[in-house]
């Protein structure tokens, strides 16, 4: 089997499973206990939390651990708002987002919160000058994705960064599930206040994740009770999880540059021998420039996504047709839509998603049976 | 040295038959159930014998339970989301001064928002009095969230009864059920329970895993907006290995749990029976026959139980003076204060929770430590020995007590 489905899901690295396997097997204890096993476990959660710090070149005390990116996303969306509203209602994101931002937004209309969705071009990117000129005297919050998990767009969040800078108050929260640790990033440089990330995305756990919220912001916790995480996230610990979490994000950390390099090429590679092999298809998104490497999302005339990931799952390649969240659903990816891709097009297209391990050769077996299925199928 | 683990009640240590299953989930089955292919498929398959696995315990079908991240936000979803769904029917929602924090200050964020909430006193074993239930029962009563075990002290909550009341005045009735699941037979339909929270590291599975087990047809919003998982109740991708581990852990616990609840049932009576006996100046908390199997919480006057921790830790006794959660805090205990208890005696309070791995020479081996340190600890109390040397009725009053 060739697994290209890595912004689904990844594959736990080896190292990060034998992370967990010694948590589980010997350091049971409840950080929050003071015995001794509590003590092991509350020492085990700290150095989780430095790590995930210096990946991101933060404090510690501004890491908060949460059962993955869905639920940051909502801590700092929700937390954010409910807590700033009498400061104003309105907020800026875009019509690109994941539903975990995007249906948070959407709750918060309920409560009297009024929300812009920035538009994309064709790329799916988003025009700076759009953001400055939707700001209002009562926007508190601006949210929009670093890498968009359906066709790779990296958004300019440092232009964007830039331009928020000066409205101090104004908080910057940006989603970084598709982009940590995978594409640049400069947390404190670029002004960003809150950035979510999720283990299972970078061959961590599913399960846990992370928020960054710069220090001095208060958030409006989303669960009351024990009190932990400074009291903005309450609930045992996941020990293991965050363990195998650090752990995911230190390796991944480590070879981010170079991943960056080999998928850029192999990317690069694999749209150059499609283009070769079926003149007529389509790359939806970036095909360079402000894209990340590890997603491809492409379309071939005259054939449904969901017949091309069928055809290919029985030449044993593992792709899918847009985001896992909303596989199961016949309708047209409302990203694409957003960026006035036409309907056929966006029927037809299927995202196929690199990680650290594809090789080139894992390229040309994809090539290979693609045009082998086309082929078949047309 | 003996090493003796008891706080079960805090957490448990992960069992082999678990720990097992999930590095087959972490290597092998590792796609996001969301997804069509065949690994997604497969991860998908873990997920839904999970929730077969943990619907049988309790007898509800697999549909009405949904994963969460653990026995605090189960708790938080089954209240906020109770709330938000049902206040246009009333705002009033009744509790107990004795539950765990992801419930009483869950309970008391809803009353910043206009909500009312009654929090029943409970009586000194920490049972509560149903006709102090029934009375505080209004019109606009949308829930009534109780515990059935108390975590620091032990007691089982009349959950049936409180079930059938509920019932009759057509109010959804929420049990935290952290501390009794996988360890008391529990049937939603017979005890007429609508939504019940339950954890995953308290029943030797990992952290980071719950459910909350939502009766067909109630109204509940979600906490969490997001992607379409958990019939859109609960969005985010699924945590496959913790959740196959959730459903294994309780599996097994339902096959074992007569056995087990008899066999910690003698230890337990064992232990206090021990300490009542070899130690002056003790009380029992919480009822003495009508709790947990494994659960003992004493309180052990004139010692302060922080110091008591330090030096049975140093024996290599691992216990706990409340609830884990609380720990760090200098406060006593919010139960052992609803129960009447006060401040001095709350202070010296000594939870042990006795689990799969605890066996008599454990029990045996605290019996011979314990005596030991109070003794110690006592001969350095001023309290103490100033207590020693005027006449101490108050000392007898509470060997009364007992």
């Amino acid at each position: 089997m060739l697994y290209l489905d890595n912004s689904a899901t990844t594959p736990v690295h080896p190292e990060v499973i034998k992370v967990m396997e010694d948590v589980l097997k010997k350091h049971y204890g409840n950080p929050s206990s003071l015995h001794q096993k509590g003590v092991e476990s509350e020492k085990l959660l700290e150095t989780s939390r430095k790590i995930v710090a210096q990946t991101l070149e933060v404090d510690k005390e501004e890491i908060v651990f949460t059962s993955g990116g869905t639920e940051g996303d909502n801590l700092a969306i929700k937390g954010i708002a409910f807590r700033y509203q009498n400061r104003g209602k309105h907020i800026i994101t875009s019509q690109i987002e994941h539903p975990a931002v995007k249906e948070s937004c959407r709750f918060l209309e309920q409560f009297g919160f009024s929300v812009t969705y920035l538009p994309v071009d064709k790329q799916g990117l988003i025009d700076p000058q759009m953001l400055k000129s939707s700001i209002r005297d009562d926007t508190i919050l601006v949210s929009i994705m670093h890498v968009n998990n359906e066709v790779g767009t990296i958004q300019p969040i440092q232009d964007l960064g830039a331009i928020l800078k000066e409205y101090p108050r104004i908080f910057f929260h940006v989603d970084g599930v598709q982009g940590y640790a995978k594409v640049p990033l400069k947390l404190k440089e670029w002004g960003i206040d809150l950035y979510t990330v999720s283990g299972h995305k970078i061959n961590g756990p599913k399960g846990v994740g992370a928020l960054y919220v710069r220090n001095g912001i208060a958030l409006l916790p989303q669960m009351s009770g024990g009190g932990q995480e400074g009291g903005l996230r309450s609930g045992t610990e996941n020990v293991p999880g965050i363990a195998g979490f650090a752990k995911a994000c230190q390796i991944a950390r480590e070879i981010s540059v170079i991943n960056w390099e080999k998928l850029s090429k192999l990317r690069k590679y694999c749209i150059n021998m499609l283009k070769e092999k079926n003149p007529a298809v389509i790359i939806n998104g970036p095909e360079e420039e402000h894209v990340s490497p590890y997603i491809l999302n492409i379309s071939i005339p005259g054939l449904r996504g969901e017949v091309l990931v069928h055809g290919l799952e029985k030449e044993e390649v593992l792709v899918s047709t847009g985001s896992a969240c909303s596989s199961k659903k016949d309708i047209i990816s409302p990203v694409l839509q957003a960026m006035g891709i036409d309907r056929e097009t966006a029927l037809g297209s299927i995202r196929v998603s690199f990680s650290y391990q594809t090789k080139e050769e894992d390229i040309l077996i994809f090539v290979d049976k693609m045009s082998r299925v086309v082929n078949r199928l047309l | 040295m003996r090493r003796v683990y008891l706080d079960h009640s805090a957490t448990t240590p992960v069992r082999p038959e678990v720990v097992q299953l999930v590095n087959k989930y972490l290597t092998e089955t590792f796609g996001n159930p969301s997804s069509v292919h065949a690994f997604g498929r497969e991860a998908r398959k873990g997920v839904e014998t999970a929730r077969e696995q943990i619907a049988a315990l309790i007898k509800a079908k697999p549909e009405e339970i949904f994963f969460t991240s653990g026995g605090t936000e189960a708790d938080n979803m089954a209240i906020v989301g109770t709330a938000m769904a049902n206040q246009t029917k009333g705002k009033h929602i009744i509790t107990t001064q004795i539950e765990h924090h992801a419930v009483l200050d869950t309970c008391k964020s809803l009353i910043k928002q206009g909500f009312e909430v009654t929090f029943l006193p409970v009586n000194p074993d920490a049972t509560i009095d149903l006709e102090l239930l029934k009375s505080s029962i209004r019109d606009d009563t949308i829930l009534i969230t109780m515990m059935h075990v108390n975590n620091e002290v032990g007691t089982i909550l009349p959950i049936k009864e409180v079930g059938q009341i509920a019932k009759e005045k057509g109010i959804i009735f929420h049990v935290d059920a952290v501390q009794s699941f996988g360890k008391l037979p529990i049937d939603v339909n017979e005890m007429n329970i609508d939504l019940l929270s339950a954890s995953g590291h308290k029943i030797y599975a990992l952290k980071g895993t719950g459910c909350l087990y939502i009766r067909k047809g109630t109204k509940i919003a979600p906490l969490f907006f997001g992607g379409s998982q958990e019939r859109k109740r609960r969005p985010g991708t699924e945590n496959v290995p913790g959740i196959v581990a959730f459903g294994l852990a309780a599996h097994l616990a339902g096959q074992e749990m007569e056995a087990e609840a008899e066999r910690l049932t003698k230890l337990r009576d064992k232990l206090i029976d021990g300490i009542l006996e070899k130690i002056p100046n003790v009380q029992l908390n919480g009822h003495r026959t009508n709790r947990l199997p494994g659960h003992v919480n004493v309180s052990i006057r004139y010692i302060e139980g922080e110091s008591l921790l330090l030096m049975l830790d140093m024996k290599g006794i691992a216990a706990s003076s409340g609830s884990a959660c609380t720990s760090g805090s200098l406060d006593p205990s919010h139960v052992l204060l609803a129960m009447g208890i006060p401040h001095e005696i709350a202070h010296g309070s000594l939870r042990m929770t006795l689990g799969k791995g605890t066996t008599e020479e454990d029990v045996d081996y605290v019996l011979e430590v314990l005596p030991e340190i109070v003794e110690k600890l006592r001969s350095m109390s001023p309290l103490y020995n100033s207590m020693k040397l005027e006449n101490n009725e108050e000392c007898s009053k509470c060997t009364q007590k007992r």
